[in-house]
């Protein structure tokens, strides 16, 4: 058997796949070279996403710590690096509960159907020059619908788990979920117009000016409401533990809490990851092909930081002001973003069809003042209406309770 | 190469089933741990109980909902059934005259509109 990748093949790209393919292939039939030469990539990114769910817990509180001007973990291993996998074996020696008159087999799959989906976005995310696993030529829309299955999972979390504060965790955390996916997908819409691709790949090559200075007001969209979609802090009503206890995992013991916790600690790094690709630019760098996979590091622990730094600096908001955020503040930014990205491609594009390094520069300019203004305009829009609103609560009656308030 | 094109998806179909198959084993692991006694499997009815600050918990979890939360929901509906025509645009709109661009927005001046009454009538307010 002597099964080598074509050249003109779309797999041909990727150094490791190739490598790995054509030594597999020089003694196994093709079908299995195909096959090991995937499962050599895809066990590096599983391996990626559950690691860096590790390192971004311990980070995490390290550096919360350091806001909060304590110490945090420190005791496990040098500079407490250790204290997931201490996390990790101490949540799977503990005793896994399932609630009475729960739905066993929807409280068993929400776990599974967390990690899954965020394991699965990696496929499109290129580390490095050619480096994704397949560069889809749908990769924005491949991550937009992966990733909108966690809000699924987070809502057959609360159905399934009998209690009435998941079931309110549930409800609030696809009413935020919602509300937020609309902006961040038109934020991306500006990305995938300049960039003419919906590539990931070729959006990085795209970005002769990172897209962070092409279009803040894009970036600014995409941080807070991807904020929003990972149920953190200052958008996290849906695990209010002084309210409902803890929202939709309340019932949830044992590894599927360490399964819904990796999941969302992976989340703000493949978030991160995804951020970096698309705005700031990904792989490229000085030496871009030999240090490229450092550059995307590097782009996306800022990211990580910055989700870090949201949590440790904003106190929660209401649930009123998380709607009001969403539908009066980011979603009109994100359609003065696509406007004015519409008009700008389409009076400064040359004939054929390209937008040059000096045009993504005009635009840069004028959409940092742009972006300046609506924020004012539209920040001062909804303020009053926002901090001023007091709100009596509505009283429901149920019969043997005084009264609670409807969530 | 049409061939070529469909092997990425079957990569990640390969990948679809490890990323399942990961999550799954880890339960597995936790449910052969109790079988070995390492961790503890002894629920009682008391333990068994919707968690609820201590208290027993009074009904069932099924509560009134604020009907807020279907307002939203049709209004994401719109938005997002939206967004699924502007991605095929934005992807080759750098190639397009202007009549794309009229088009594409008169049909999103349609939903502004529909956002600014929703807007009029207080439907984005939560506490009304």
């Amino acid at each position: 058997m002597n099964c080598q990748l074509a050249s003109d093949s779309v797999l041909y790209a990727n150094g490791l796949y190739r490598v790995v393919y054509n030594v597999a292939g020089s003694f196994l039939p093709c079908w299995l070279a195909y096959l090991i030469a995937g499962l050599v990539i895809i066990f590096i990114l599983v391996n990626a996403v559950l690691l860096g769910a590790a390192v971004i817990t311990w980070g995490e509180r390290r550096v919360l710590g350091r806001f909060q001007n304590r110490v945090g973990p420190n005791r496990w291993g040098p500079f407490g690096m250790f204290q997931p996998i201490a996390d990790l074996l101490k949540l799977l020696t503990k005793e896994d509960l399932r609630p009475q008159g729960s739905d066993r087999i929807v409280f068993a799959l929400v776990p599974i159907l967390m990690v899954a989906p965020l394991i699965l976005l990696t496929a499109v995310i290129p580390f490095a020059k050619n480096a994704a696993l397949a560069s889809l030529n749908v990769g924005v829309l491949y991550i937009l619908a992966v990733s909108s299955v966690s809000s699924v999972a987070i809502f057959m979390a609360g159905w399934s788990s009998n209690n009435r504060y998941a079931m309110f965790g549930a409800a609030r955390a696809v009413a935020v979920l919602i509300s937020y996916e609309v902006p961040v997908v038109l934020s991306l819409l500006g990305v995938v117009m300049v960039a003419a691709s919906m590539s990931l790949g070729s959006i990085v090559e795209a970005q002769a000016l990172p897209f962070i200075l092409v279009m803040p007001m894009a970036f600014l969209v995409f941080l807070a409401g991807m904020s929003a979609e990972l149920n953190r802090s200052p958008f996290d009503v849906a695990e209010a533990e002084s309210e409902i206890i803890a929202g939709y995992h309340t019932e949830y013991s044992g590894v599927r809490f360490a399964l819904i916790q990796a999941a969302e600690f992976g989340g703000v790094g493949v978030v991160a990851a995804i951020a970096a690709v698309l705005f700031l630019g990904g792989w490229s760098g000085p030496w871009s092909e030999y240090l490229g996979w450092l550059w995307f590091l590097l782009k996306t622990g800022v990211v990580v930081f910055l989700f870090i730094w949201f949590r440790a600096t904003y106190p929660r908001l209401r649930i009123d002001q998380i709607m009001a955020f969403s539908w009066k503040f980011l979603l009109p930014l994100s359609m003065i973003n696509l406007a004015a990205v519409t008009l700008e491609v389409f009076f400064l594009r040359g004939d054929d069809g390209s937008l040059t390094t000096a045009d993504l520069g005009i635009m840069a300019a004028i959409n940092i003042v742009v972006t300046v203004v609506s924020v004012i305009v539209f920040g001062n829009l909804i303020r009053d209406r926002v901090t001023l609103r007091t709100r009596q609560p509505q009283q429901v009656a149920v019969p043997g309770v005084p009264t609670i308030e409807v969530s | 190469m049409l061939d070529d094109y469909f092997r990425q998806y079957g990569l990640i179909a390969i990948f679809a089933v490890v990323a399942f198959a990961v999550p799954t084993s880890l339960i597995l692991a936790s449910w052969l741990l109790s079988r070995f006694r390492i961790r503890p499997n002894n629920p009682t009815p008391v333990k068994l109980e919707p968690y609820e600050c201590g208290v027993q918990t009074i009904g069932g979890p099924w509560n009134q909902f604020n009907f807020r939360y279907y307002l939203y929901a049709i209004l994401f509906v719109i938005f997002d059934v939206e967004v699924v025509f502007l991605y095929p645009w934005a992807t080759r709109f750098i190639s397009f005259e202007l009549f794309a661009m009229i088009e594409m927005a008169i049909f999103v001046g349609i939903l502004l509109v529909g956002l600014a009454y929703a807007w009029r009538k207080r439907d984005l307010e939560w506490g009304n």
